[in-house]
């Protein structure tokens, strides 16, 4: 866990404010003067009290669309894909954009976690486990897509290579099945981080609960764990190496995502380009959701001094950054479109700016390249409604980028004689906004019964974890 | 019998047990400050004690010197599991995409290699392999550093006599729980704690199996 440079100012003006921008200066990262027992009260408490009124209050609506999306994936098994809106040439609508947009959100939690862990990134440590538990549960509903999309889902497990009696294995050449390895790899991997991560903190909720049941759940959960340093030194071995596991993981899986276009011959689509954009954009619309959960969780959770507004700005500011890497991506992709001199690719960018769904594209520049830019103003980014209108915008225009990718190329290929209108049906709507309802439940679920900050972690960037005074300087010798 | 910690000790199957009297595990003592935990360790560790352990909310620096952690060697499992995932991944692709029928003769037809005839293609096509081998690598690699690190820890565990101490409940909280171990040969139930006390221990308790 990351905890190597003390020397926190603590000598602050107002001590619930650490946004200064005097670079001499190093600002705490957990504020209000609060001591370990402090961060462990506060942290547990959420799990450890009956929810609070707004808790119901989005947790019934989000399951009743989480059944809504169950349900509609019933009918879709008993009637056929013929209830999307997505056929030739549009074969891949809606559950295609929804997997590419479910799987980018997932990355802001990886790279939060793992990459930001790397870089010695200390404020990680009160928004990661919350972001790893938005990729765990984005990533859920990123699987379901392309699971319910292959038409026959009860074959589904033919895309995993095993001995048959067809005699068959998958075609290993085919970035389809990349993606299976990818996003299966990238799933049970950041289901590994996350809960292992997490041992320590249930047992920290073990230790409190008062309640008979919870301790019994919460003590198989957490296997025993006793805090013991034996077990914290391997604990650290293992998780600086999932993290260093999890930086070219992540990079890889949108990469892969991306390569489902870019290996594909389609005009639009068949560009190296991709897999940083593709990578970019992920990061991008993943801290617009980190953002959209994030600033409300603050205040309903009173976790204002742990997760402080210099985390929420850190993340404005890398959501600005990546999305100025996506508004060069768009500009470069017109610019590769024209200087190609291929008439093809040409033709489909023209079609993107002013064909049937020119709508699509404007608001996408709209939402993901011009009303971010208000994160430029310091002002916006330490202002929770601002903030949200920003995320927002990036979240749909995120969505609207899939859009325009996926179905513009497709339904205007080569030929005009097969090009068509892509138009989504209730289904497709309902299912997007269902899948909605189970990221929700879930998200709802991890707030209510596990650890939502990691306390050990948190503890480990107070002033109070270092030590003072040189006692001891021996045993720190190599450090 | 679970992890729990039974509130009294008295009451456990163990204590009751007539031909098992409580028998000593290790006396522990309790420090509210991280700098009070290493110096006490290191005191101890001086002293000759070598079979214990300090229980905290959260990884501290320097307690690995104090106590005489060695470095771990799950790197090294990490590095083999990694590469023979990777093994495993090359291997996997190549055979069953690489031959027209198999090498080894006499392979059952469910392990026969399926070559894809495709657009004049390599039917070895290395370079379109590598995103299935990386992805093997990795998640080879992941499984092994998460798995191995529990199972070096002896976790889950399913019975400690740790937890029979209230000690340890804030050792998940805001205190730091030093454990010396009856199994130590310095140890002896009234001096050790006697010593821990000395090197400035809030409270020390034994606990028993």
């Amino acid at each position: 866990m990351a905890s190597i440079t003390p020397g926190y100012d603590v000598t602050l003006e107002d001590p619930h404010r650490n946004t200064g921008d005097d670079p001499t200066r190093r600002a705490p990262l957990v504020l209000g003067g609060q001591g370990f027992r402090d961060i462990t009260d506060k942290a547990a408490a959420v799990a450890l009290n009956w929810p609070a009124l707004w808790w119901w209050a989005f947790f019934l609506p989000s399951v009743a669309f989480a059944g809504l999306f169950f349900s509609l994936i019933g009918y879709l098994f008993a009637t056929g894909v013929g209830v999307w809106g997505n056929n030739q040439p549009a074969a891949w609508g809606f559950p295609i954009i929804n997997f590419v947009f479910w799987v980018g959100i997932g990355h802001a939690g990886t790279l939060i976690s793992a990459i930001l862990f790397l870089f010695r990134q200390n404020w990680r440590t009160a928004i990661n486990r919350f972001a790893e538990a938005m990729t765990i549960f984005a990533v859920v509903c990123a699987g379901i897509f392309p699971g319910i999309h292959v038409g026959r889902p009860w074959l589904a497990f033919w895309l995993f290579p095993y001995p048959n009696q067809m005699a068959m294995w998958p075609q290993f050449r085919s970035p389809l099945l990349w993606d299976v390895f990818a996003v299966s790899t990238y799933a049970s991997v950041s289901l590994l981080f996350w809960y292992t991560g997490m041992v320590p903190d249930i047992a920290t909720l073990r230790d409190r609960t008062k309640n008979r049941i919870a301790k019994v759940a919460y003590g198989i959960m957490s296997f025993g764990w006793t805090g013991s340093s034996r077990h914290w030194h391997r604990f650290e071995k293992a998780y600086l190496l999932l993290a260093a596991l999890c930086t070219p993981l992540v990079l890889s899986v949108h990469s892969v995502v991306s390569f489902d276009f870019a290996v594909a011959q389609m005009p639009g689509w068949h560009t190296t380009f991709f897999p940083p954009y593709f990578v970019a954009g992920a990061i991008y619309g993943g801290f617009a959701m980190v953002l959209t959960l994030a600033v409300p969780c603050r205040h309903l959770l009173g976790f204002r001094d742990i997760i402080t507004e210099r985390h929420i700005e850190n993340c404005c500011k890398v959501m600005l950054g990546t999305g100025m890497i996506v508004t060069y991506a768009y500009t470069a992709e017109l610019f590769f479109a024209w200087y190609s001199g291929h008439h093809y690719e040409r033709s489909i960018f023209l079609f993107r700016l002013g064909g049937p769904y020119w709508w699509g594209f404007w608001l996408l520049i709209l939402l993901n390249c011009l009303i971010p830019q208000i994160m430029w103003i310091k002002k916006c980014r330490l202002n929770p409604w601002t903030i949200m209108i920003a995320a927002m915008a990036v979240n749909a225009g995120m969505w609207f980028e899939r859009y325009v990718i996926v179905v513009t190329s497709l339904a205007n290929d080569f030929v005009p004689s097969s090009w068509d209108q892509f138009n989504p049906t209730w289904v497709d709507l309902w299912m997007f906004a269902g899948s909605f309802g189970l990221f929700c439940t879930n998200f709802l679920l991890f707030l209510k019964f596990l650890p939502t900050v990691a306390i050990a972690e948190v503890k480990t960037v107070t002033p109070e974890a270092h030590g003072h005074g040189g006692h001891h300087d021996a045993a720190t010798e190599g450090h | 019998m679970t992890t729990l910690a039974p509130t009294h000790p008295e009451t456990t199957p163990h204590a009751s047990d007539a031909d098992a009297p409580s028998r000593p595990f290790a006396v522990l003592a309790e420090f509210d400050t991280v700098e009070g935990v290493l110096h006490a360790t290191q005191a101890a560790y001086d002293a000759g004690y070598r079979k214990m352990d300090v229980h905290t909310p959260f990884p501290i620096h320097g307690i690995d010197d104090a106590l005489g952690v060695k470095p771990t060697i799950l790197p090294w499992i990490v590095l083999a599991m990694g590469l023979t995932g990777m093994a495993l991944g090359l291997v996997m692709t190549s055979y069953t995409m690489g031959f027209v029928e198999s090498p080894i003769p006499g392979v059952p037809t469910v392990l026969e290699p399926y070559p894809y005839l495709i657009s004049g293609k390599p039917l070895w096509s290395l370079a379109a392999y590598i995103p299935v081998i990386f992805e093997l690598t990795i998640m080879f690699s992941a499984y092994t550093a998460v798995f191995a690190m529990f199972f070096l820890n002896k976790l889950p565990m399913l019975y400690n006599p740790l937890f029979n101490s209230d000690l340890m409940k804030r050792a998940t909280d805001d205190r730091f729980v030093l454990a010396i171990e009856a199994a130590d040969r310095n140890f002896d139930e009234q001096s050790t704690a006697a010593f821990l006390k000395d090197k400035g221990a809030l409270s020390t308790d034994l606990v028993s199996y």
